[in-house]
């Protein structure tokens, strides 16, 4: 079921967001945030393919889009990671949560969620941004122009940037840079088994994967 | 017994390209690489470049990439294991 929710918005103003929900049966029901930028484009299938391993297990749950992502209205260059952080925290309470589950990224903007957190293999924000600068410099060293790492960085820092078709705002760099996953309970790939599909170039879904993970959820949502 | 640098090198092209592990396993020192594997572009070299990293634990500078080091399979490798020292 595709529901909306109001999400406190960065210029102080509340904006409609978008989730998707599916009931479960029993009291619990667990919050999912997204992976950040491409990376949650990617893992979108394996995402919701998660969603329904734990409706099979009678968990109800909830992936939200964060301001500025996937079919949000917000301009990604005014977010910062402190308006992620907010939103999260409204939408446990929107939704009721009982549970948090961050994926990759989206561990980095959990520190008010104020429910159980489980964090699957979660990533630094440096790490994050690495990544985006290094397909920039790539990208354009194949198009003959040189662009240096520190120096996109630097820009990132004080005018925002453009990274892999994201517009990054100066506020989100720099929040994003010293940022580590929040403390929760973490599931590492290693736990799922297989590759990561967040490492693939196209998105992907492996059925046995997401019902690994949604296994490990239920145990904690029953723990 | 702990992976030596070529397996690890092995199972994250086979992860990030999504090839399948028996392919992976023929590939010898002359295998092409970036031109020769369509699962291979741009952005995917960077998710390469990142894994390696993080698995094989040493950073990458950007003028370090260059068309050679992702010639061949026999490249790639030599330029891991001279990283690692």
């Amino acid at each position: 079921m595709i529901a909306t929710w109001p999400c406190p918005g960065p210029d102080g103003g509340t904006a409609s967001e978008y989730a998707l929900v599916l009931e479960g049966a029993g009291e619990a029901r667990v919050l999912i945030v997204p992976a950040l930028f491409d990376e949650g484009n990617r893992l979108r299938r394996y995402t919701v393919e998660t969603m329904r391993a734990l409706q099979r297990l009678r968990i109800g749950s909830v992936v939200i889009d964060l301001p500025g992502s996937n079919e949000s209205l917000t301009p990604l260059s005014c977010v910062s990671r402190e308006d992620w952080t907010r939103a999260v925290s409204a939408a446990v309470a929107h939704f009721g949560a009982t549970h948090a589950l961050a994926i990759r990224g989206g561990a980095l903007v959990c520190g008010g969620a104020g429910v159980p957190l489980l964090t699957y293999a979660p990533v630094a924000g440096a790490a994050i941004l690495r990544q985006m600068v290094r397909m920039r410099v790539l990208s354009a060293r194949e198009a003959g122009r040189e662009e240096k790492a520190a120096e996109l960085m630097a820009e990132g820092r004080t005018q925002g940037i453009v990274l892999a078709g994201y517009a990054l705002g100066p506020a989100l760099v720099r929040g994003l840079e010293g940022a580590e996953p929040c403390d929760g309970r973490t599931i590492a790939q290693a736990d799922i088994g297989g590759p990561g599909l967040w490492l693939r170039a196209e998105a992907g879904e492996d059925a046995g994967q997401s019902a690994a993970l949604a296994g490990l959820v239920a145990e904690e949502c029953r723990s | 017994m702990s992976l030596d640098t070529d397996q690890i090198l092995r199972q994250i092209i086979a992860d990030v390209l999504g090839l399948p592990r028996e392919r992976v396993v023929e590939f010898d020192g002359a295998t092409g690489l970036f031109g020769h594997l369509p699962e291979l572009d741009s952005m995917s070299v960077a998710g390469l470049l990142t894994e390696m990293e993080d698995r094989l634990g040493f950073i990458i500078d950007d003028d370090e990439v260059d068309g050679e080091l992702l010639e061949t399979y026999g490249s790639l490798l030599a330029f891991a294991r001279a990283k690692q020292g």
